[in-house]
């Protein structure tokens, strides 16, 4: 099936049916634009220089369904929760958001959780959304923000007002539950002052087949602190195609950990613009991929204004037949003094048969900086690992101890138990550690 | 700090003049027919011109990329453009004696006393004036050791086989837009034998000049070391100072064999153009060198300087096991210049080692990328690789950029890549003025200290040089 039918007969359709219904007239204004987008340009292909190592022929081959939300199993999702974690819990099953598995109890006065199509209409918030939403993410950026603009329906708005500090952190989970594509939104409007935790995660009941295209965008203002974590747990079956966006303004600080486990195939891109002086990002990353998976990320950091100061850390680990692609462009403008941006992406390649491709990439306009980028691709150290086998250590476990330590230095970034927890069984896990052997 | 830097920055093209020498020139413009009568004047086997057609041809279906470089490019009409033009020459000339004095007081002009150079530099200079070599000295020495080292066309005559062998085997006609223009026009170039076990005797040198307003040059230099051998070779380049740019688009292909080793440098100042951006060269050239045999290595050496546009990645396909490449690379652009530079290694043989040393200083309104592509294939167990790219701005309109591109497919290699931005700090310059040192003596020290690892890979003639050019280069920039 060729890429245009594709697009007549699901994306099309769906779009057909969904549009009758779309309040308010702005939106139903973006996202029409948006579609004509889509239908224009199609997905990117491996001539775009942007996704010339991610050949997206499998998915524009998938025909999916677009919504299914009747039969989720809400039990077995619940499971992929733990229990004991104190957080303010969204949950999107199939990329519906769920009010039976979402609990957002624990939210000061002044940190509001809403369902994005109902704070699109909202007195109170219909005007910040309107004001923020497409803003930081340029729909026409590429095929996949189409798409999703497209369908901008479903997602979360999250409202903190002027000096809310929110203790309990707020945890927005994607799960999915069979096959089907969604296209989840979210809306960070984090007020001056303000001061929150966001996790983002990606989770699944089972093996499927399935398609995410998110957007997530963030809006700093002065003096504002956020912490993301995300954490891509798909199935390995799946496709996973998401942006991020932070828009920083004066001495706010971005604090971001993106973690890549899942999916067949996946693609984030990150972009943090800086819009006022004196803030700071930090953009870090793990991904960590075996078998046929493919991940790719690229990252934008765009110092527009003057001392502001960036730090990239992204570490890769590919084993069997994955493939890992990084891309980080630091853009450093003509006025831009004072900027310090530091990026680093590290590759430990386990298998003959992965294949790693990176590109630290640095535009610099000013002379008044202090940048730095380095990358490497290379694998365990033979030194390293003789001393741990003349410890007694055998072979396997030596091997995945220092893997581990590769990794440990992300990890050890995410606060929060129970996801670090997951992470370290995961790491583990996936390097066929035995450490009872 | 102001006005000294910029003043020494705004300095004119030292070597702007153009020499009043009798030359032929072809009508403008490109068919088949101009290619068969370059080809025919040239007096070439009927084979090179089957090479140079076929070229041609598959020149026709080929289009010129775009938007993938992040700088605007005038169009350039290739119809405009002459694509011969010889020196008027009688019979062959045995000594400089004969050669027109007009050329000879132009060479000396450019501080090249070909004369002199016989008995002081121990240098063989091939010198291209234009398209066509006027002389070469040395080359009876150098033939005693067995060592072949003549002009392009010289040699399709004397050793047609080494050329039907050798020619368009690393860098193919077909292989991009330039080099396939270049396979079906080039004029003249320089030839280059080194046979098994032999060390060349002398580093060997060519000077080419672009004279002759409005006429590409189109040089193709082939150099082949074979098992054993050893050549060092120096290309320097300076051209007169023109309105209208000029397009040059050359084609160098180094083919090394078992234990053999090629070191290439470069020392390229071409008219860069006004202040402003008018004018200047474009330097669109494609040079690629091969690792054939074990334990062969091929060291690029440059420094870009000149130029409207240059777009330049000396390259090594490290195919034997245990080759080295090397690319060590200087570039300073100021005024409205672009230099997109770099290298691309690709390791396909086991144990295969490559380092890349780029320095990049960009003034003015110019922009200076280093775009570059380390590629590690399945079967290149062992392979290792260091790259190290930094750059320099020197004021708040100036463009540095960084694209590596690193692709591994092996688990057992090594790659790194590391690259820093800077800037000529108040601090150091405080420090060596209060030390005595102008200003102007103190940016050179500071920048010849920035590429003191490219600088000693060259010879001291050319290091000596080169130092020298980046001080001019950059007079005026820091302030």
């Amino acid at each position: 099936m060729t890429e245009g039918l594709v697009k007549e007969t699901i994306y099309g359709n769906f779009f057909k049916e969904t549009l009758s219904n779309i309040q308010p007239e702005w939106l139903k204004d973006l996202r029409e634009k948006s579609f004509a987008v889509f239908t224009a340009k199609g997905f990117p292909t491996l001539k775009d220089e942007d996704w010339k190592y991610t050949n997206l022929a499998q998915l524009v081959r998938e025909q999916f369904t677009i919504r299914k939300n009747e039969n989720i199993d809400a039990k077995k999702i619940s499971q992929l929760f733990s229990e004991t974690e104190n957080e303010n819990r969204v949950v999107f099953a199939n990329g519906i958001f769920n009010a039976e598995l979402t609990n957002i109890s624990d939210l000061p006065e002044g940190a509001r959780v809403l369902n994005l199509g109902e704070a699109v209409e909202d007195e109170t918030f219909g005007v910040t959304v309107r004001e923020h939403l497409g803003k930081f993410v340029n729909a026409e950026t590429n095929g996949f923000t189409a798409l999703n603009t497209a369908f901008l329906n479903e997602g979360v708005f999250i409202f903190i007002a002027k000096n809310t500090r929110v203790e309990t952190p707020i945890h927005i989970a994607f799960v999915a539950d069979g096959e089907a594509a969604s296209f989840p939104r979210v809306l960070v409007v984090a007020e001056r002052g303000s001061e929150v935790t966001l996790i983002e995660s990606y989770l699944r009941t089972g093996e499927a087949k399935y398609f995410t295209n998110s957007i997530i965008e963030i809006v700093l203002a002065d003096d504002a602190k956020l912490k993301h974590t995300r954490v891509q747990r798909e199935s390995h079956a799946a496709f996973h195609v998401t942006t991020t966006a932070a828009s920083l303004n004066r001495a706010s600080v971005y604090d971001s950990t993106n973690i890549t486990l899942g999916a067949r195939l996946s693609r984030h891109d990150i972009n943090v613009k800086f819009n006022a002086e004196g803030a700071e990002a930090f953009v870090d990353g793990l991904y960590l991929v075996s078998e046929e998976q493919h991940a790719d990320t690229h990252s934008v950091i765009d110092h527009a204004v003057p001392n502001c100061v960036s730090h990239q850390n992204y570490k890769g680990i590919v084993d069997e037949k994955a493939r890992a692609v990084f891309n980080g462009k630091v853009f450093v403008r003509e006025n831009a003094s004072g900027t310090d941006a530091q990026q680093s992406n590290k590759n430990l390649l386990l298998s003959n048969d992965a294949r790693v491709d990176t590109k630290p990439q640095l535009e610099i306009f000013n002379d008044d900086v202090k940048c730095a980028h380095g990358a490497t691709v290379g694998q365990l150290e033979e030194e390293e690992l003789f001393y741990l086998l003349s410890r007694g250590l055998n072979e396997d476990l030596a091997r995945n101890l220092l893997t581990y330590g590769f990794a440990e230095e992300i990890i050890n970034k995410i606060e929060i138990e129970s996801i670090k927890k997951q992470l370290d069984e995961a790491v583990l896990n996936r390097l066929h550690a035995n450490l009872e052997a | 700090m102001s006005t000294a830097v910029e003043l020494l920055a705004n300095r004119e093209y030292k070597y702007g003049f153009t020499t009043d020498i009798e030359t032929e020139t072809i009508a403008k413009g490109l068919s088949e027919d101009t290619v068969r009568l370059i080809s025919r004047k040239k007096n070439e086997p009927e084979w090179l011109l089957n090479f140079r057609l076929k070229a041609y041809r598959h020149w026709l279906t080929m289009k010129l990329p775009d938007n993938w470089a992040n700088f605007h490019y005038p169009n350039i009409d290739f119809q405009n453009i002459s694509y011969y033009s010889a020196p008027k020459q009688k019979a062959k000339k045995q000594s400089l004696d004969e050669v027109d004095p007009e050329l000879l007081r132009t060479f000396e002009k450019l501080g090249i006393p070909l004369t002199e150079q016989k008995m002081l530099a121990n240098v063989a200079v091939d010198a291209v004036f234009d398209s066509v070599s006027v002389a070469t000295t040395y080359k009876k020495k150098l033939l005693e050791a067995g060592v072949i080292f003549c002009s392009f066309t010289e040699a399709v005559a004397d050793y047609p086989e080494l050329i039907q062998k050798y020619l368009g085997s690393v860098v193919p006609s077909s292989d991009n837009y330039y080099a396939a223009l270049n396979a079906a026009v080039f004029s003249d170039g320089s030839f280059v034998f080194i046979p098994k076990g032999v060390k060349c005797p002398m580093e060997l040198s060519t000077y080419f000049r672009i004279n002759t307003q409005d006429s590409g040059q189109f040089e193709r230099t082939l150099i082949v070391a074979e098992e054993g051998g050893y050549v060092a070779y120096n290309e320097g380049c300076t051209a007169p100072q023109f309105d209208t740019n000029q397009l040059h688009a050359a084609v160098v292909e180094l083919v090394a064999l078992d234990n053999s080793e090629i070191k290439y440098s470069t020392v390229q100042n071409w008219y860069a153009g006004d202040e402003s951006g008018k004018g200047g060269i474009y330097n669109f050239v494609t040079k690629r060198g091969a690792c054939r045999g074990r334990n062969s290595k091929i060291s690029w050496t440059q420094v870009e300087t000149g130029s409207a546009i240059t777009w330049k990645y000396p390259s090594v396909i490290l195919q034997g096991d245990n080759s080295i490449g090397e690319f060590y690379s200087v570039a300073l652009t100021n005024n409205a210049q672009v230099a997109d530079t770099g290298t691309k290694m690709i390791h396909l043989g086991k144990n295969t080692k490559s380092t890349i040393i780029s320095k990049g200083i960009s003034a003015g309104k110019s922009n200076n990328s280093y775009r570059g592509l380390v590629k590690v294939m399945p079967k290149a167990e062992g392979a290792r690789n260091y790259t190290q790219c930094d750059s320099m701005l020197i004021g708040q309109s100036c463009e540095a950029n960084t694209f590596p591109y690193i692709e591994v497919m092996n688990s057992s290699a090594k790659v790194e890549h590391e690259a820093t931005t800077s800037k000529i700090s108040e601090e150091q310059l405080f420090y060596l003025q209060q030390r005595g040192l102008s200003q102007e003596d103190s940016v050179s020290l500071i920048i010849n200290g920035f590429c003191k690892e490219v600088f000693k890979e060259l010879p001291m003639e050319y290091a000596v040089e080169a130092q020298k050019l980046l001080g001019l280069k950059l007079e005026g920039s820091v302030g």
